[in-house]
């Protein structure tokens, strides 16, 4: 018996739970209807109504947003037809009389034009239309209209003229806002290009010197090494997508660390540590090389004995674990946080506060860099990067043998 | 059996899986290898180690258990088991790798872009794993029982505590290497031990009568009866009884027993002699034994058999440890040929239990009697050949046994620990990542304890029934439908997971239903899969607003092949926006 009833509850608190939860879901506060005078009741569901048109024009004047906003618009305005319009067409046309179209898109370049509202009397022929009058307020976003919002009645109303002038001004700021989100979506991704695929000068001039070094004495080895070259380049050059997977980062660390070598021999030695199911992890672009980059130059900053690096990845549950780890000169932890802060500029290009960012950028603020260091103690970057999160996906690329 | 092998062997299996999983990474110092320790994982190497990860207990000894007992109508496990890999193959396998999902919720949210079905998802997959966890720790403590007369619970909380401390150590660095290590252990585990078995049942001259109904005692044997049970005869039969049957005491005297039931209580040994029928057991209602199951099977062979078959078929793709190994493979393309491999692997190595089976049936069939068939692996080697050369056999196929709990346990453990502490634990780290692996270990221990035993390879049928109602319809539907909604999703998931769990639930419980809903309950597949789609699609179709924006694109993503998508993507999404 007592077998029956653990069983029973083993079944029934997955069902339990579920229930509580979608109970949870779905149980919104929705009377207002003891809520203070009739008055304020009013106001409530003005707002109400405002509020519910807002969120589809945040996504700018489409006609599919215009459609769902000018229904809730006409509800706002209480009149028997609304339209919202851009500088060409009518988008949306909420209520009766849609015929009218046409007539409104021809009275509309005065007003389009002057960027004044207007009212005018409609011509109609079916006696049961009853659509007299149109009232227009235009919609500016920078002083620049964008459209129109049209709101007809059967007569000429002063009330109706001010009432659509205050909708259509606050429609107007719903589409700057939508205007800002945009800018700002520009801007993030600006952020991301200008971050992305930076290989510092120093490094091509080193490296060209390095092969030009070798021309004469080892002709062989120069060529193999411009091949280096040209591989690590035409990674960090390429332009399509905005991640790559770990596979190909390592790769790309590979080339550049047999550059990095050429130059610098026996000084440098590298171990590298990897869980072969972490190397499909997609990440962004180049965000492991200004990294390796960063450990080469501190391991072997002003030190003339042997600098090492290790490199590790590994499958860490539903993340990847990437360390990389050098036995250089290290860091003052408080210069290093202002560095991440963005406070002062380090000597040589922005690698690590520029990986830190975009990390945060695309996995949110708990997936930053995590760097441990001291004076003298090396360096140890941990970066966790999620396997699957959405939106990142790695470019395609064709499969290698 | 002799412990004196058995039990060095479990523990270097435990030593290897360990060692393996903590030092077997790619190292490279120079250059030169740097290519070989950034290589992708490739098809062999991942078909191995999905292998590894998917046999289990119920592989390993549950099988040739329900053949010893049933006969050849089990070999539909085998057949499941395998063609489940050719479903995936064919639906599921290169767009479920295409989407980037790590897990099955991933793979909700990357669809639907639904947080709400994604944690739905989560709470299915901690659902499956758990009922997939629970008889690997039976197993775990049949087998020790068997071996070393350790108490029933001492194998379980063995292995639990053998896999809660690796993973949440972070023992398993290289995970890859251990299951694929693990296969070809279970593999050489089973086949050695069945080439000597095959030679020695040569010897005696190839019996070819296995499958008979009855089955019948090859030579006198002494059977001692350890749970009381009541013995059901067709036929009057004479045995020599030490103990009490039906309520008489006798002293090694010889009984003839007449046809109908006879009271057998613990403790008492029964000598038959060469040539008797095997009788069957009756359990009853004590416990809910391996016959409980078995019981519904001969009321509705032909409803249960489908039910299995549907259950297995379907059931793979949804299996949480089997999912996040197709992430390792790099492309696509690679997923499915690692698909294809595993077919072959699997398909190779499910030809070796029913052996076991069929040989049990001749050599061990009073096994089926004490209710201990899932034993039948590893006492054959003992029974057929004897001596120094059998205990090294069955020291052998313990080592495979416990490799078979410990690669599932481990694999399951990390998948429900991730999915505890991505979607249900609150806040994000490590120590969030153990907890979540002691608290997927925990719960289906404290099942395996307080729930009594199932046969191991039912236990792991419902796993997959439950599986297949919920994750199968996502899958399918999800991948190949593009009039899938959120709330289509998650009420398909309810209802058919849902039921299928309760079903479960009921049947693990020992629910006492007779006839038809005993049959229905135990084998829910064949009515929980249809209700689980029907639910999805209807529920979809009545909220066609809320189809997925990106949808187009998702799917173009899901089955172009991945030099193509990203130009094509691009392509799917400008031609919505016009038609927006």
């Amino acid at each position: 018996m007592s077998g029956f009833l653990a069983g029973l509850c083993v079944a029934v608190l997955p069902l339990l739970a579920a229930g509580f939860w979608l109970g949870r879901r779905t149980a919104r506060p929705e009377s207002l209807g003891g809520l203070g005078t009739p008055v304020e009741h009013a106001t409530f569901q003005t707002l109400h109504t405002a509020s519910l048109a807002a969120p589809p024009l945040r996504a700018g004047l489409t006609e599919e947003t215009a459609g769902r906003s000018a229904r809730r618009l006409r509800t706002l305005l209480g009149t028997d037809a609304l339209c919202l319009t851009d500088q060409e067409t009518v988008l949306a046309w909420a209520g009766v009389g849609a015929h009218h179209r046409a007539e409104i898109m021809e009275r509309l370049g005065g007003p389009l034009e002057t960027g004044r509202g207007e009212a005018f009397r409609l011509s109609c022929d079916e006696p049961a239309c009853p659509l007299r009058w149109a009232v227009v307020a235009p919609l500016t976003v920078d002083e620049r209209v964008h459209g129109a919002l049209v709101a007809c009645a059967p007569r000429e109303s002063a009330v109706l003229v001010r009432a659509a002038g205050e909708v259509a001004r606050w429609v107007s700021v719903q589409l700057e806002l939508a205007d800002l989100d945009q800018s700002r979506t520009r801007l993030i991704e600006a952020e991301i290009k200008a971050l992305r695929a930076q290989i510092s000068p120093h490094f091509i001039f080193n490296s060209l010197a390095v092969i030009a070094s070798f021309v004469r004495t080892d002709p062989e080895r120069a060529r193999e090494l411009l091949l280096e070259f040209a591989d690590f380049t035409r990674y960090s050059f390429r332009r399509h997508g905005d991640f790559t997977t770990l596979a190909d980062e390592l790769h790309a660390i590979d080339h550049y660390l047999a550059l990095v070598r050429a130059r610098f021999g026996e000084r440098l030695s590298v171990t590298l540590q990897i869980a072969p199911e972490v190397l499909p992890v997609a990440l962004p672009f180049l965000c492991l090389q200004p990294l390796v980059e960063n450990a080469v130059k501190h391991g072997l900053e002003g030190k003339t004995d042997k600098s090492h690096i290790s490199i590790t990845a590994q499958d860490a549950g539903a993340e990847a674990l990437v360390v990389i780890e050098d036995n250089g000169t290290g860091m003052d932890p408080d210069r290093l946080r202002r560095i991440l802060a963005g406070e002062v500029s380090p000597s040589g290009g922005i690698g690590l506060s520029n990986v830190d960012e975009r990390l945060r950028q695309v996995y949110g603020d708990d997936h930053g860099l995590v760097i441990e260091t001291a004076v003298g103690a090396g360096m140890k970057i941990t970066a966790r990067l999620p396997k699957y999160q959405p939106g990142v996906h790695s470019a395609g690329r064709l499969p290698r043998e | 059996m002799n412990q004196s092998y058995a039990v060095p062997a479990v523990a270097l299996v435990v030593v290897a899986t360990v060692l393996v999983g903590a030092f077997g990474l790619r190292i490279s110092r120079t250059t030169s290898d740097f290519y070989v320790a950034s290589r992708t994982v490739g098809p062999r190497l991942n078909a191995a180690a999905i292998s590894g990860e998917y046999l289990s207990a119920a592989s390993f000894l549950g099988i040739a258990g329900l053949v010893l007992v049933q006969g050849p109508d089990m070999l539909w496990y085998p057949v499941g088991y395998t063609a489940g890999y050719l479903v995936l193959l064919l639906f599921v396998a290169a767009p479920l790798r295409r989407s980037g999902a790590y897990t099955l919720p991933d793979f909700a949210e990357a669809r639907l872009g639904s947080g709400a079905v994604r944690r739905l998802a989560g709470a299915f997959v901690v659902g499956v794993g758990w009922l997939y966890l629970l008889p690997q720790l039976q197993g775990a403590g049949l087998t020790l029982a068997v071996l070393t007369d350790a108490p029933d619970w001492f194998g379980g909380v063995l292995v639990a505590v053998v896999v809660v401390a690796t993973v949440a150590a972070g023992g398993m660095r290289s995970i890859t290497f251990v299951q694929a290590f693990q296969y070809w252990l279970k593999l050489t585990a089973l086949l050695v031990p069945a080439l000597f078995l095959v030679l020695a049942w040569q010897a005696h001259g190839a019996p070819r009568d296995a499958f008979d109904e009855p089955a019948t005692f090859r030579e006198q044997r002494v059977v001692r009866v350890d749970d009381t049970l009541d013995l059901k005869l067709s036929r009057p039969l004479g045995v020599t009884a030490t103990g009490s049957v039906d309520g008489r005491r006798y002293e090694g005297e010889r009984v003839e027993l007449p046809a109908g039931v006879h009271h057998i209580e613990r403790g008492a040994r029964l000598t038959f002699t060469k040539g008797d029928p095997v009788p069957v057991a009756d359990r009853g209602s004590n416990g809910g034994m391996s016959t409980s199951l078995a019981a519904g099977r001969e009321e509705r062979p032909l409803y249960a058999t489908y039910g299995l078959i549907l259950a297995t078929f379907l059931g793979t793709m949804g299996l949480p440890h089997v999912v996040v190994r197709f992430y390792t493979s790099p492309h696509g393309v690679a997923a499915r040929r690692t698909t294809v491999a595993v077919l072959g692997l699997i398909g190779a190595f499910y030809l070796l239990p029913p052996v076991y089976g069929a040989l049990g049936r001749l050599y061990a069939p009073e096994l089926s009697l004490i209710g201990n068939a899932d034993a039948a692996v590893l006492l054959l080697p003992d029974r057929m050949i004897g001596g120094v050369g059998a205990d090294l056999l069955g020291a052998l196929v313990a080592g495979g046994a416990f490799a078979a709990f410990l690669s599932t346990a481990s694999g399951l453990t990390m998948a429900v620990a991730g999915v505890l502490t991505q979607d249900v634990l609150p806040a994000r780290g490590v120590r969030h990542f153990r907890l979540g692996t002691v608290l997927a270990m925990a719960v289906p221990l404290a099942a395996s304890v307080l729930v009594g035993g199932l046969p191991v390879a039912d236990a792991v049928g419902l796993a997959f029934a439950v599986s297949a109602s919920s994750f199968c319809p996502l899958l399918v539907l999800g991948i190949w439908w593009r009039r899938l909604t959120p709330p289509g999703a998650a009420a398909g998931m309810l209802i058919g997971g849902g039921s299928a769990l309760v079903a479960v639930g009921a049947t693990m419980a020992g629910y006492p239903g007779t006839g038809s809903l005993h049959a229905l309950l135990a084998w829910p597949a064949l009515w929980s899969v249809p209700l689980g789609f029907v639910t999805m699609m209807l529920v979809s179709l009545a909220t066609p607003g809320r189809v997925p924006a990106g949808t187009a694109a998702i799917l173009a993503r899901f089955h172009l092949p991945e030099e193509l998508a990203g130009a094509q993507v691009r392509a799917a999404v400008s031609a919505k926006e016009v038609g927006a």
